[in-house]
């Protein structure tokens, strides 16, 4: 039963990004981009990964949806061109997908007990995670404490880019008030 | 659009259960899902949604520019002085165990002080990226 | 037979890498390439996470009465993935609201055009 949840969703994903590829209409593109985002949310759940889930609803279908529709609103444009005799991105496209799907073949099966990523440092994360720090969420026990400088490195990359986006954007050039 | 009264009547309403989702959300993140980056963007989610509800200048009044660039910075910081904590505790860089006589209550109180920093800088950054593209108006120059 | 249901995860993980990069080659409308690229990053995270799932786990808070857990560490990798995914998103719509106003489009062929 799962499973089924899992592929039925895994397969609406997939038709979404059909569709995406097929829309025209920019601001189609932006509403059928947050939809994705949610889905992938979805199946975030469904995979038992509840703090990515979160993060990805909140991020991908919250502020990413946000940021594209105020791009959206400043270039004011609604509809892009058809795309003409595609041939060298379909060749490409079609080798990348048959190299990855050659490179697939090594990977374990879904739902393998024994695959690498149970072992080493999982299990003893799992087993002295609340332990040594306290708190029974090992995601974030591993996230805050046993990888904290990785933390630190990622809020300083979304404090870089907000800083970014002032360079960029600029802060009295064109203001509304 | 705030001249549409069920929409401002919704927002006012909203606005405080967002705020305690997103608190709820950043000191449980110990016991559930949660943490420092989901509690940011849920309270510049909430600061958004009065910003488009009333427009820019309630939004300004509300959270003046100043008050959000400096919440950017002050998040990092944050982090980075819980770390010199460690050291000036006689422990190495983000230690946590020096941080009180007991090492699991030392970690659960350097987890707070960094998750708090997190949360910080993030509903900063989100915040001021409302701002810079929502207060632009289509037909800028540079200067 | 190449396995189908024990890797339909990494297939639609596949398909769905493969259809962000064609999005990021084959569209000429800037906001459409960022989409793509968007696409692009989020199957990564569907790579990492699939393989730590474990039917009949759940997910890792200890607990009482639970004694699988799917496995912690790609949840950790891949939150600090977004988080930088959603940066660069944000950084790449500056850039394209900075293009529209120096060259008045946003469509790849006409700002060739105007810089030739």
């Amino acid at each position: 039963m799962e499973q089924l949840i899992i592929h039925v969703l895994l397969a609406a994903m997939c038709v979404v990004v059909v569709a995406i590829a097929a829309q025209r209409n920019q601001f189609g593109v932006v509403v059928l981009f947050s939809i994705y985002s949610f889905l992938m949310a979805t199946v975030m759940v469904a995979l038992d990964a509840v703090d990515v889930a979160m993060t990805e609803a909140a991020v991908g279908a919250g502020v990413s949806t946000v940021l594209l529709l105020g791009a959206l609103y400043l270039t004011g444009d609604t509809e892009s061109k058809p795309t003409k005799r595609p041939l060298a991105p379909i060749a490409i496209s079609i080798a990348v997908g048959c190299m990855l799907a050659y490179g697939m073949q090594g990977l374990p099966t879904f739902s393998d007990p024994h695959a690498p990523i149970h072992s080493h440092v999982a299990a003893r994360y799992l087993e002295l995670g609340p332990k040594e720090t306290g708190v029974p969420n090992v995601v974030t026990a591993v996230l805050a404490s046993y990888r904290a400088y990785d933390t630190l490195g990622e809020t300083v990359v979304v404090f870089t880019a907000g800083v970014g986006v002032i360079a960029l954007l600029g802060r009295a050039a064109g203001r509304l008030n | 659009m705030k001249s549409n009264i069920i929409l401002r009547v919704i927002a006012k309403l909203l606005m405080p259960f967002m705020l305690i989702f997103a608190l709820y959300v950043q000191f449980h993140g110990d016991f559930g899902p949660g943490g420092g980056f989901q509690a940011g963007i849920i309270v510049a989610g909430a600061i958004v949604f009065y910003g488009i509800i009333f427009g820019l200048s309630e939004m300004q009044r509300l959270m003046p520019e100043r008050v959000v660039e400096i919440m950017m910075a002050l998040g990092v910081l944050l982090y980075a002085l819980v770390g010199l904590g460690g050291v000036a505790l006689g422990g190495n860089y983000l230690d946590y165990f020096v941080l009180h006589a007991e090492p699991v209550h030392g970690q659960l109180r350097g987890i707070f002080w960094v998750e708090a920093g997190v949360g910080i800088t993030v509903a900063g950054v989100m915040i001021k990226q409302f701002y810079m593209f929502a207060g632009r108006s289509r037909e800028a120059e540079e200067s | 037979m190449i396995a189908i249901t024990g890797h339909l995860s990494y297939w639609v993980t596949i398909f769905l890498m493969v259809a962000g990069l064609y999005l990021l080659m084959v569209s000429t409308n800037l906001l459409k390439k960022l989409v793509g690229l968007a696409i692009l990053q989020s199957s990564v995270y569907l790579l990492y996470v699939a393989p730590g799932k474990l039917i009949g786990g759940t997910a890792p808070i200890v607990a009482d009465g639970f004694t699988v857990y799917s496995s912690p560490l790609p949840h950790v990798l891949i939150l600090t993935a977004i988080v930088v995914g959603v940066a660069t998103l944000a950084l790449g719509l500056a850039l394209v609201v900075r293009i529209r106003e120096a060259f008045g489009g946003i469509e790849e062929d006409e700002i060739l055009a105007q810089v030739d």
